[in-house]
């Protein structure tokens, strides 16, 4: 009984200390976006609230809750303000299942697993909450009455649609190597090196490409894309309803770091793990390993920031083009990669390097197959217009 | 099991709502509320892939789409049409069909029968499980689902390409 009752309150504390580095890291994003943008545009970037600016989220927030909340005439009441409230809770309930770190020795023959639960569908789980995130954008946009919400809303909903497909279908490598649908058996798989990156480096660019369009940023933001829509989906937004909105997003940015770090850079595993663990014992190496696994997600969330202000936004049509035509026949031809590789290990006894070697030759073999293709079907359109 | 109670007045009360509600939009909204209440029972039943499923497909993806066609239609014109006495006709005829079956088919229930819950295996509804049966004993009719989802999928897409010369609406 005592065991369960020390268990419980390590979980809870767990949980709210989760909770409070997500919001922590999401606020601090603004900042880091702002100051990263200012760098790459070679300009000063906020630096007026305390040192270095690093008062600027709080001055923000301060802000955000001191302008005037308002609720537009003919607009659904409930709905608009539901809107930013299921964004939010979408966002943040992704993090339950993703492993910050392996079990914690509490002493007393208490193990704390540094994971909210370990369900044996977690990566199921991630999906479906991801493809639940869209009906915040989706009733925001509609309850504001407006059109141009309106037509950013339905443009968030069938972006996501789009791009959940090629996600779910990246995904499926990643389950036939680990064979497991549980995001803590999948970290497991991938410890001592193991990372699924060397496995899966086409899975991986679908799978960040899809990421990105998941949380709307650029190049994917065309549900809120200024030039076209004012402010998309939350123009008639303002005060907290807009920053939760903001928020969220940079809560889904840390989040998917997080489950791309699980799914692809070996979770919390790091180098020196095993050396660590001889020298330091085991609460050292674990929390290292959360450190890691914070520290793979934040490298995702600069990732984020790094295309924000590098690449131009799509076009409609060529955002669809690329999901459709593009993403989805790549991620069937990474199953089918994924398994032609697993059966060549099986059969030769090779070893692990092996598969690496196949997987990287697969990709190349077809980066060269497209490139000849497509340069074939250039020369044919120039015979033709010629 | 008081727990369970609960979930299924909510659920029956999320129903009707789908039903009562005037605006379309709160019906599908209502319909989606509906889909959780159903995964909550799977996860009741310790279903977790059911769960996930249900709520990725249904609530995910069907009503997402249900909520974009709506919301693309002109609400305001197309109101009247559901209340023709044609439809309320064929309403109160699918619905009397429907509740035939139902009081037919639990006509022959035994509620007094009293199952030790202990024989019941609490991984029947694990994915593990659901794998091996869809796999093993089921392989030819899952596979030939899966080529009439791809005769639906061919299909679809014949009937929403444009021919060539077409306009585009």
């Amino acid at each position: 009984m005592e065991i369960t009752s020390t268990l419980f309150t390590a979980k809870a504390i767990y949980v709210g200390l989760i909770f409070v580095i997500t919001l922590g890291v999401a606020a601090y994003s603004t900042y880091f976006e702002r100051v990263i943008a200012a760098f790459m545009q070679d300009r000063v970037g906020p630096d007026r609230a305390g040192p270095f600016g690093i008062l600027q989220p709080l001055a923000d927030a301060v802000k955000m809750f001191m302008k005037e909340d308002f609720i537009p005439a003919h607009s659904n009441k409930w709905l608009f303000i539901a809107g930013p409230c299921i964004s939010m809770f979408t966002a943040l309930m992704t993090s339950v299942v993703v492993p910050f770190g392996d079990k914690l020795d509490l002493g007393g023959g208490v193990m704390l697993d540094l994971q909210g639960i370990d369900v044996n569908i977690g990566i199921l789980w991630v999906f479906g909450i991801v493809s639940l995130g869209v009906y915040g954008v989706l009733i925001g946009g509609w309850a504001s009455n407006n059109k141009y919400s309106l037509l950013g809303a339905i443009r968030a909903a069938s972006q996501n649609i789009s791009y959940e497909l090629a996600m779910g279908l990246s995904i499926i490598a990643i389950l036939m190597l680990s064979g497991s649908l549980s995001t803590k058996s999948i970290v497991e798989t991938q410890q001592g090196g193991h990372w699924n990156i060397l496995y899966q480096p086409l899975g991986f660019v679908i799978f960040i490409v899809c990421a990105f369009a998941e949380c709307n940023r650029t190049p994917f933001d065309l549900p809120e894309c200024e030039t076209e829509l004012i402010g998309g989906y939350h123009t008639e937004y303002s005060s907290m309803k807009l920053g939760f909105y903001l928020f969220s997003e940079y809560i889904n940015m840390f989040i998917s770091g997080a489950v791309m770090a699980t799914l692809y850079f070996g979770g919390y595993d790091y180098p020196g793990y095993n050396f660590i663990f001889e020298k330091f014992g085991n609460n050292i190496a674990v929390l290292l390993g959360v450190g890691a696994l914070i520290g793979k997600a934040l490298f995702f969330v600069f990732v984020f920031m790094w295309v924000r202000w590098t690449l131009p936004r799509f076009r409609y049509d060529q955002l669809m083009g690329l999901g459709w035509t593009g993403l989805i026949p790549l991620s069937m031809f990474n199953v089918v990669l994924t398994g032609a590789t697993m059966l060549f290990t099986v059969n030769d006894g090779g070893s692990n390097w092996y598969t690496v070697a196949a997987s990287w030759a697969g990709v190349a073999i077809m980066i060269i197959v497209s490139a000849l293709y497509s340069q074939a079907q250039y020369k044919k359109k120039k015979l033709a217009t010629a | 099991m008081n727990f369970w109670y609960f979930l299924t007045a909510l659920t029956l009360l999320s129903a009707l709502m789908v039903v009562l509600s005037k605006n379309p939009i709160h019906s599908v909204l209502y319909l989606v509320f509906t889909f959780f209440c159903i995964s909550g029972h799977y996860v009741l039943l310790n279903a977790q892939f059911l769960m996930v499923v249900n709520i990725v497909v249904y609530a995910g993806a069907i009503m997402v789409l249900f909520l974009f066609v709506i919301m693309m239609m002109d609400l305001r014109t197309n109101m009247p049409d559901s209340k023709t006495t044609m439809t309320k006709l064929a309403g109160a005829v699918l619905g009397g069909t429907l509740l035939v079956i139902v009081v037919a088919a639990s006509r022959k229930m035994n509620l007094t029968e009293v199952v030790d819950v202990k024989s019941f295996s609490s991984q029947t509804g694990m994915v593990e499980g659901l794998g091996r049966i869809l796999y093993r004993d089921y392989v030819l009719p899952f596979e030939l689902i899966s080529i009439l989802f791809f005769v639906a999928m061919v299909g679809a897409v014949m009937l929403g390409k444009r021919e060539a010369g077409e306009r585009n609406f």
